[in-house]
């Protein structure tokens, strides 16, 4: 019934509402036997050997190789700990709500075959406040799982223990950054933590702490039952695997699917999601999330979708999450709006983040009142250029690489935009660029 | 279910640093921390809190699901609420304030009974959120005591945008005529639209691409 551009693995069976309960994903998936053979036949290296091997890379944004992430928890005897961290917030994403929501003893059984790997005994589920569905879902899930001995103390016999808490959030972007959700984990305000050291050697309550995104995890079992080699026989050399992309915006058909990595963008966004409205072409996106740098569409649409492919062409896949533009809409409100987020989000603990955030909406909001002069263009990139790697966390870096990309590639547009405030694109008339503070 | 009858517990077989999770105490944090005598928690409540703490290896872990149920409780995380869950939780009732004032969920101030948060971000700034927004604070002006509406950074729903949480369900694409009818149907204490439940779509690859014919 799936597009045959989509390769459903993850996200397989996903339309059987009976997926989400424990008989369901048994009968469908053969779920929870990758878990049984796991704890009872298998070693702590055999496992991490499997996820380094595969390549699987970190699916909530950075791309790191989730494996190698896993193998810098250190050894012995002491209490470690994993989080999966389910607080998708980023603007574009809604990927990690469609897995929960559908499957949500995949991302149970990934989560309990990763401790095993990680050597950890508490393991925790820090989902949006939003997300109270899902949450709910997750409730169930987990219950249904202690019930049936997957989880619990001494699992299938094994002598391995292993509580799973489903921990909610409550209405904070940043607690998506790895260190500030360890804090909001720990009942204070969600503020980053300087780094190092990394969760990897002192995360949650000070202990070695793995932490990993709902996709990631969710891969995780079928990666143990079919092998390092199945998983790489999907998507590139440098992005195996599949990916649920999360597409919106400008387009027919918005929605999540699930395609191998390094199919042409164009296919998920012309394809898949359906392209422009009839009559409207699109005239940039973003290729993964809000903190992407936006790309135009003769640079974008025909490159493969691949964490390597958006790098080079100086963005990045981040957490696969495609936004539209199409040709009605102004960049300079798109910029102010990405960076309203931002601003409103930003915890305030950086001050290059807390000020610069709030300036460059400030300067924004003058360019759309055209009372801004193209030089003020040049000190929003400078600020931005003053935000970027400066912060504990890359909160600020997430406003500075969008916005400084619209202002590069789109300037005309923007010098437009000042010139001609207040009128409707396409309807401006010329008017002298200096506008005066009274309108 | 709510956010606090969750299963999991705490296992007190796993070693956990102490040193690491109490943190700096500040001189005479105990002398604020409020008696359970001294604040009317009522015994149910006071269980939960308990319950609550349980589940974590260090009890603080429980601060922000206990401000939920407070204001699960009282409408809002009043005050009183707050220092009973201080009181149970043997913290000061400054630090839960502190951490309640962070997160866009938890109100400080009273609020209506029911919450309606609108996207405005962007993908649903593109199809009409704003005017989405404008048009539940119209349907819903002059009624404090029942409606809360505010605008809302990315809800994480995309894929339905412009999109609504009315008391914590999702429910989009939404016209801007469509806000006037879930108000009503709250006032009503009817369903509230029920063909825009998020939870009830198939997935997006399985529907038609509008208008494409196929």
């Amino acid at each position: 019934m799936a597009h045959e551009l989509e390769t459903r693995i993850l996200l397989d069976h996903a339309e059987d509402p009976a997926l989400a309960t424990l008989d369901g994903y048994k009968r469908l998936a053969g779920g929870y036997s990758t878990l049984e053979r796991a704890y009872k036949e298998m070693e702590q290296d055999e496992v991490l050997k499997e996820l380094e091997d595969s390549g699987l890379r970190g699916r909530g944004g950075a791309g790191f190789s989730m494996g190698k992430k896993a193998s810098f928890l250190p050894r012995g005897e002491m209490a470690k700990y994993l989080c999966c961290n389910a607080d998708e917030s980023e603007p574009g994403a809604f990927k990690d709500r469609e897995l929960m929501q559908r499957n949500p003893h995949q991302l149970i059984e990934g989560i309990a075959i990763a401790a095993l790997a990680a050597d950890a005994g508490h393991a925790f589920i820090f989902i949006r406040g939003e997300y109270s569905t899902q949450a709910d879902i997750l409730d169930r899930a987990v219950a249904e799982a202690y019930e049936a001995g997957y989880l619990g103390t001494n699992i299938l016999g094994c002598h391995r223990d292993l509580e799973l808490v489903v921990h909610r959030g409550a209405g904070a972007y940043i607690c998506g950054e790895e260190t500030a959700l360890l804090d909001a984990l720990e009942g204070k305000r969600g503020n980053p933590r300087l780094k190092p050291p990394f969760p990897a050697v002192q995360g949650l309550y000070g202990g070695p702490t793995l932490i990993n995104n709902v996709e990631t995890l969710s891969n995780v079992p079928r990666i143990v039952a079919k092998g390092a080699d199945w998983f790489k026989g999907f998507g590139t050399e440098q992005s195996p695997g599949t990916k649920v992309v999360s597409v919106s915006g400008g387009v027919r058909r918005p929605g999540n699917y699930e395609v191998e990595l390094g199919i042409p963008t164009r296919d998920l966004i012309y394809g898949l999601a359906g392209g422009p409205d009839p009559g409207h072409e699109i005239k940039a996106f973003y290729p993964g999330g809000s903190s992407s740098p936006v790309l135009t569409a003769e640079e974008g649409m025909d490159l493969p979708y691949s964490f390597e492919a958006m790098a080079a062409a100086g963005s990045m896949l981040g957490s696969g999450s495609i936004i539209v533009a199409d040709d009605r809409v102004s960049i300079p409100h798109m910029a102010l709006r990405t960076a309203r987020f931002y601003h409103h989000e930003s915890c305030g603990k950086c001050t290059p983040c807390r000020e610069g955030t709030n300036w460059t909406v400030k300067m924004l909001e003058r360019v759309v009142r055209g009372e801004a002069t193209p030089m003020d263009l040049d000190i929003i990139s400078s600020v931005q250029q003053n935000i970027m790697g400066h912060c504990l966390c890359v909160l600020g870096d997430s406003m500075a690489m969008p916005v400084s990309a619209m202002v590069n590639k789109f300037r005309p547009e923007f010098e437009r935009v000042i010139a001609n405030a207040g009128a409707p694109l396409g309807q401006e008339e010329i008017l002298p660029i200096l506008q005066g503070v009274s309108s | 279910m709510s956010p606090v009858d969750g299963p999991g517990i705490f296992n007190p077989n796993l070693p956990v640093d102490r040193a690491v999770t109490e943190g700096r105490v500040p001189p005479r944090a105990e002398e604020q921390i409020p008696e359970l005598h001294e604040v009317d928690c009522p015994a149910a409540l006071r269980d939960q809190f308990e319950a609550l703490m349980a589940r974590y290896p260090d009890r603080k872990s429980a601060s922000i699901p206990a401000l939920w149920l407070v204001q699960q409780q009282y409408g809002w995380c009043t005050p009183e609420g707050i220092r009973q869950a201080a009181a149970v939780m043997r913290v000061t009732p400054a630090y839960l304030e502190s951490v309640a004032s962070f997160y866009d969920l938890l109100h400080t101030s009273p609020v209506g009974a029911h919450r309606i948060e609108v996207c405005t971000n962007i993908s649903c700034w593109m199809r009409g959120g704003d005017e989405l927004l404008d048009a539940f604070k119209a349907a819903a002006d002059g009624d404090d005591e029942n409606f809360f509406v505010t605008g809302f950074e990315c809800l994480g729903a995309c894929d339905i945008a412009p999109m609504a949480s009315i008391d914590q369900r999702y429910y989009g694409p939404l016209e801007a005529a469509e806000a006037g009818v879930a108000i009503e149907q709250l006032r009503a204490g009817a369903e509230v639209l029920p063909d825009k439940d998020q939870a009830k779509r198939p997935l997006a690859g399985d529907t038609p691409i509008p208008g494409a014919g196929s």
